[in-house]
């Protein structure tokens, strides 16, 4: 492999995941869910609008799981496929989907960890099967070679 | 692992900022953070140590522009260069689309240099990526310091080329940066390819945005 395959979707797939997202959030009580990529590319928000800088948030969290993940490999685990951060009044729930992409969801005293834990399973393997169809269709993704073909000079002259 | 969102319009692309410790390389970032209108950059996050050395990264997005509607936005990180945290070196890494090796230019720091080369070589290849086929730009940092080694010795050292066996390359490629000088060259019966690179002082921002051009043009360009 040359480097790393890139991945794409459509406001199809994303219409979906919002979807799937918004039904999760009405029944966990929580504020707010993200989805992260690995390499720390926001991909969606759904609920409250986060107050805080979302690009720099998805970075962190793909750094956290990232990190996380080598522990558990120190410690013998294949991995940790689900995190938990718990603050006084603000807290997160984080969760693998499909090995590509990070599920974060906010919450406060509205909701309770273990209603948040429940319904997240739900959404987790819902959203697993989206996104595993998702990457089956663009395959390695070389989909998206050729997206900006003929714009080389377009390319250049956004250098000049 | 460039990330495409047909709903928001906006390619992502990840470059990385390799090299050893104290080299330059969040440096070059605070320089591109410091030059960048605020509309189009986002925050900088820097996770150091108390003595502002990188324990994990520094990250910046910086928006470039537009191309066929979508709006290319570049995620900047660096490594932590100190040898002893390759673990985290290593995550930084993954799903990475343009490297920018900063080397310092220092005699004094060659080794360092090429220990941290070999470095990026070994971590590439664990995830299976081909640093002879991404985009993958070199930069001379420190060049103003007395004991700045020569260009040529730099270059002997960590980018003395690599064979070119796809004939659809094999052909002279000049470089744009250096008149007179060739990416793809061929040297006896072989072709031999080189990064492309730049010199810099990034403390005066010279040569940062030269080396951030080069390889975010070589990583859209890996998309046409």
């Amino acid at each position: 492999m040359a480097g790393a395959a890139s991945w794409s979707f459509s406001e199809n797939d994303f219409k979906q995941i919002q979807t799937h997202l918004q039904a999760f959030l009405r029944d966990s009580n929580a504020r707010c869910a993200l989805l992260v990529d690995r390499n720390g590319q926001l991909v969606a928000t759904v609920g409250e609008t986060p107050q805080f800088d979302p690009t720099a948030f998805a970075s962190l969290t793909a750094a956290d799981f990232s990190a996380n993940d080598q522990l558990a490999k120190m410690i013998g685990e294949a991995e940790f496929a689900s995190l938990v951060h718990q603050g006084e009044r603000e807290s997160m729930y984080l969760a693998d989907i499909a090995k590509r992409v990070i599920l974060v969801v906010l919450f406060d005293q509205r909701a309770t960890l273990g209603l948040v834990k429940i319904k997240a399973k739900g959404v987790v393997s819902d959203l697993n099967k989206v996104f595993e169809e998702m990457f089956n269709r663009v395959g390695s993704g070389q989909a998206q070679k050729g997206l900006l073909e003929g714009a080389e000079d377009e390319i250049d002259k956004l250098f000049d | 692992m460039s990330m495409i969102n047909y709903a928001s319009r906006e390619i992502n692309c990840k470059l990385v900022y390799y090299g050893p410790g104290l080299g330059g390389k969040t440096t070059n970032l605070e320089h591109v953070y410091g030059k960048v209108s605020p509309n189009t950059r986002g925050k900088m996050i820097s996770l150091a140590t108390e003595t502002e050395r990188t324990l994990f990264f520094d990250f910046l997005p910086v928006d470039l522009g537009t191309i066929r509607g979508f709006k290319t936005r570049f995620h900047l990180y660096t490594v932590p260069g100190q040898v002893y945290y390759n673990a985290s070196r290593k995550l930084i890494l993954k799903g990475v689309d343009g490297i920018v090796f900063v080397a310092d230019s220092q005699i004094e720091r060659m080794e360092a240099n090429v220990e941290s080369m070999q470095n990026l070589y070994d971590n590439m290849s664990e995830y299976g990526y081909d640093l002879t086929k991404i985009p993958f730009v070199i930069q001379y940092n420190k060049r103003d310091l007395p004991n700045a080694a020569p260009i040529k010795d730099l270059q002997a050292s960590l980018n003395p080329g690599w064979p070119v066996e796809d004939p659809a390359l094999q052909k002279v490629t000049p470089d744009p940066a250096h008149p007179g000088e060739n990416l793809i060259d061929k040297a006896g019966n072989e072709w031999v390819g080189r990064a492309p690179y730049h010199e810099a002082v990034a403390v005066r921002g010279d040569g940062v945005f030269d080396t951030l051009k080069t390889v975010s043009k070589l990583v859209l360009k890996t998309l046409s």
